[in-house]
């Protein structure tokens, strides 16, 4: 497992994103966007539809209301339209339904939310596992089952540059990408532990809609399963000291075959290949379930 | 709510026999036992304290109008050691400029945790609850003074004494070389412990300013406890004959659920904050799970108190809307009865909702499903009091005087910042918005335009009381409308930032994150315009003293302050008023 980090990276990039490869997707923000990053996992997809068809029409419905019904009075009962004032502070009627339809609207909310949490807190049977560790300032990942592990640091201002002066399919970008990022295999349940050595650190993909607090002592565990291959980025997301902003999460999806590749070039053995070291777990992918 | 005849029984009665000490005389303020000379300083403390905590937050935007660390590394405090190596010539100018880039980082932690704590603990609460709430508390329920005047006094003067402890732990050493607790205004352990240092020295802090910032963070609450207990027993004892606890007016109704959420919520911290102190000191392992601690319980801990502390800031805002908009509808409150209680469910429900502030912590999910359930039912009282204030202005003959331009506003934009904390409530969609400027949006649009709406609109409304002077309604209209457009460019851009996946706290971002970041500085400068004229509205009303008579408002202004003179007599009520029910009530 012991290699020239840079070469190797170089050349795994060179394999994994040779030419002709379909890099299609980024997950990363686009300048001046107003809405959420490019979905890249069929929850972050449910999220969006949640956010979009439900909870949006519904809070953008009730402020309009509310800014209408301001203008309204506004206009219709200002000094001049209306000098004298009435008295009324009763009426039994609209308190009823000023009650009763908030609830109602937050009953469809709640309907259409706890679907949502059950999909995402769900860890369905998975393929791979993946450990994530935070430390103050970078990531450090594992794949227990495949025998590897590395750690992932901020990729230097020189490094980008040099980076993208080769014209690279997929520019480096600044504060999103890393000395080596993580592979995963697209089309695949990973189920991801996270944890950390120091103080709380947050493991945060936007476009998986995966976000989940790294805290020592306890490992907390999400999932994701990418739709398709691509680059996908995420930034700690809980403030964990000085270089907080300086421990960006990089994920490159690539097929599977393109995974095991990697995993070999690492060091690391894919189940069902002849064992390198220990831990080759045949099972583990004739279990693969689809999700 | 009453009709009342205190005409004669406060102003009249009291004037000759009012013994009104120089302002100048510093034992009038140092010994105070006056529930409205101690309003006056909660009221000028908040402001002074809203001017640094603002200008920490100016700081903060500057830095943030363009991607990368350009500005705070002019700012930092470079230590004698780094000037020392430099003029040896063992280091270079570039490497200063690292050094002041990295101090910048810390540098920026620091002014997001100490600009959320002022703002919180020095401004908010001082000027809604210290402020207003001691000045026209005793004045609404026809008391003479506060049950315990010498407790209110040292209810203040602890204040000023937190705040010089929470400066000095700015300026002292924090984590390592650089000064400051550079942890957020939530204080997460182990961050703000100190078990730290060897390899990664600065994500602890291992120096004192989290220390002091502790000790501050008790004084503040020791004061502010003291202040509680002030209040209840003045509004469960002292109210004028014939004011029951339903013919209060709303704002002391208000201010009653306040303190009572201050009373319950505010041990809890300080059990938290002790917590911290022992396991930095004494080597206890509350937070430590290497000694079998749990830094999750740390949370559990300050949310309990943190979420009824938000609802805290902006309650005695609830109150003091609710009397503007009737003031100047000419019209009674609508749904007197509902809106009180609406507040006391918001208060009791905001006791078991504290973990959607945690949902990433990895709860589980039958917990996530209560607190999202819990969460949403708040929004049931919330929309009550929206609606209400919309069905009292109903039918009401409004006068779009300052105050209630501001209370219009904060009706508006309370409910943009209250349906985004539906969003949020829901966990499934906050994995995305958690930790994101998302949240920053939504808790500035109830706050920053939210509270701080609430307080000038207060503020306008009563300074004709408080000072006895009108101000330049043309001055203090054209600040309502600078701010309104000024904060709303600051935040409202902050969604998309949130959205798009920018996370909270980070000194530097993406170049694709910019344009609003640069949009959000320009709103900034705008509203910083609006302060500015905020500031020249009092001096030009200070000096130009045009007198307010006892009630600048008219009919609708019918609570008991409005009847005496303004200013009040030192001394009001030696003869109590008598409340009659209102006919038709
Ligand atoms: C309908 C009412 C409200 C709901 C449902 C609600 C919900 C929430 C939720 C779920 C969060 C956590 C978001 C996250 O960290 O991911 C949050 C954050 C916050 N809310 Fe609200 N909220 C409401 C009203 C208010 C009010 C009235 C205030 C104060 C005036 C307030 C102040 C805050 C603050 C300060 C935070 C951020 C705390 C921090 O992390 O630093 N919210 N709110
Ligand atoms: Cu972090
Ligand atoms: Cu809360």
């Amino acid at each position: 497992m012991k290699r020239g980090a840079l070469s190797t990276i170089a050349a795994g990039a060179a394999a994994i994103f040779g030419a002709g490869s379909a890099l299609a997707a980024e997950g990363a923000p686009t300048p001046g966007g107003v809405h959420f990053q490019e979905p890249a996992t069929a929850v972050m997809r449910d999220i969006v539809s949640f956010h979009d068809n439900w909870l949006m029409p519904i809070i953008v419905g009730v402020s309009v209301f509310v800014l209408a019904l301001l203008l309204w009075v506004i206009v219709r009962f200002n000094r001049r339209a209306n000098p004298t004032p009435r008295k009324f502070t009763h009426n039994l009627l609209v308190e009823v339904i000023w009650t009763i339809v908030p609830v109602i609207i937050l009953v469809v909310i709640a309907s259409q939310s706890f679907p949502l949490i059950i999909k995402e807190e769900t860890i369905p049977q998975s393929e791979y596992t993946l450990k994530v560790t935070g430390r103050s300032w970078s990531w450090a990942y594992e794949y227990p089952d495949l025998g590897v592990s590395f750690t992932s640091s901020i990729l230097s201002d020189e490094d980008i540059a040099a980076r993208n002066a080769g014209d690279p399919e997929v520019p480096a970008r600044r504060l999103l990408s890393t000395t080596e990022p993580l592979v995963v295999p697209v089309g695949a349940n990973v189920h991801v532990l996270v944890t950390s050595e120091d103080v709380i650190h947050a493991w945060a993909v936007p476009s998986f809609g995966v976000k989940e607090d790294a805290i020592m002592g306890r490992v907390n565990e999400t999932w994701f399963n990418v739709d398709s291959p691509g680059v996908y980025y995420g930034q700690c997301s809980e403030l964990c000291g000085k270089d907080h902003a300086f421990m960006p999460i990089e994920v490159r999806a690539v097929s599977r075959a393109e995974f095991a590749e990697w995993v070999v070039a690492q060091g690391g053995t894919m189940p069902g290949a002849p064992a390198v070291g220990a831990g080759g777990e045949p099972e583990a992918a004739a279990a693969a379930p689809t999700r | 709510m009453s009709h009342h005849d205190a005409a004669h029984a406060g102003g009249a009665h009291d004037a000759h026999g009012d013994h009104r000490p120089s302002i100048y005389d510093p034992r009038r303020w140092l010994f105070s036992t006056n529930h409205k000379d101690i309003g006056t300083m909660y009221l000028v403390f908040a402001i002074i304290a809203g001017l640094i905590g603002g200008a920490m937050s100016g700081l903060i935007r500057w830095e943030l109008k363009e991607p990368g660390i350009t500005f705070l590394p002019h700012l930092v405090h470079v230590p004698h050691a780094i000037l020392e190596q430099v003029r040896l010539g063992v280091m270079n100018a570039d490497q200063l400029w690292a050094w002041k880039v990295d101090a910048a980082k810390h540098f920026y932690d620091t002014l997001v945790t100490y600009h959320g704590l002022i703002m919180i603990f020095f401004m908010v609460m001082p000027a809604m609850i210290g402020g207003f709430g001691n000045w026209f508390v005793p004045l609404m329920i026809g008391a003479p003074d506060m049950a315990f005047p010498r407790m209110n006094n040292i209810s203040f003067w602890l204040l000023p004494v937190s705040f010089t402890l929470a400066m000095i732990s700015f300026l002292v050493p924090g984590a390592g070389d650089h000064a400051g607790f550079g942890g957020g205004w939530t204080l997460y352990a182990p961050l703000s412990t100190n078990w730290g240092g060897g390899a990664t020295p600065f994500s602890y802090h291992d120096g004192p300013a989290m220390d002091f910032l502790i000790l501050s963070l008790h004084i503040a609450g020791a004061s502010s406890i003291l202040g509680a207990i002030n209040f209840i027993t003045t509004i469960f004892n002292m109210r004028a004959p014939g004011m029951t606890l339903h013919r209060m007016p709303l704002f002391v109704w208000s201010m009653l659920v306040t303190v009572w959420l201050l009373v319950l919520s505010l041990p809890v911290l300080a059990g938290a904050l002790t917590m911290l102190l022992t396991d930095r000191n004494f080597h206890t392992n509350f937070f430590n799970p290497a000694g079998g601690g749990d830094p999750v319980m740390y949370q559990h801990l300050f949310w309990f108190f943190g979420h009824p502390e938000v609802y805290i800031l902006i309650l005695p805002g609830f109150g003091m809307v609710s009397q503007i908009v009737s003031t100047f509808s000419r019209k009674p409150v609508f749904g007197y009865l509902g809106m009180a209680y609406a507040m006391v469910s918001i208060g009791l429900i905001g006791f078991v909702v504290w973990a959607h502030h945690m949902y990433t912590v990895g709860m589980g999910l039958d917990l996530e499903a209560y607190f999202i359930a819990a969460t949403m039912v708040i929004a049931v009282p919330t929309g009550i009091k929206i609606f209400s204030w919309i069905a009292t202005m109903w039918g009401g003959s409004i006068d779009f005087k300052v105050p209630m331009l501001w209370a219009i506003g904060f009706i508006f934009l309370f409910t943009v910042g209250g349906v985004t904390g539906v969003v949020l409530a829901n966990s499934g969609v906050d994995t995305s918005f958690h930790d994101t400027y998302y949240v920053v949006a939504h808790f500035h649009y109830v706050l920053s335009l939210g509270a701080v709406f609430a307080i000038f609109g207060g503020f306008f409304y009563w300074i004709p009381k408080m000072s006895g002077y009108r101000y330049n309604g043309f001055l203090a209209g054209l600040q309502f409308w600078i701010m309104f457009i000024g904060v709303n460019i600051v935040f409202f851009p902050q969604h998309f930032l949130g959205a798009q996946g920018m996370p909270r706290r980070h000194v530097d971002y993406n170049e694709a994150y910019q344009y609003w970041n640069n949009i959000s500085t320009i709103g900034y400068l705008i509203t910083a315009v609006g302060v500015l004229v905020f500031l020249v509205t009092l001096v030009e009303m200070f000096l130009v003293k045009r007198k307010a008579g006892a009630n600048p408002w008219g009919e609708g202004a019918n609570t008991l302050e409005w009847s005496l003179s303004s200013p009040p007599p030192f001394h009001q009520f030696n003869e109590l008023p008598v409340i009659k029910p209102e006919a038709g009530h």
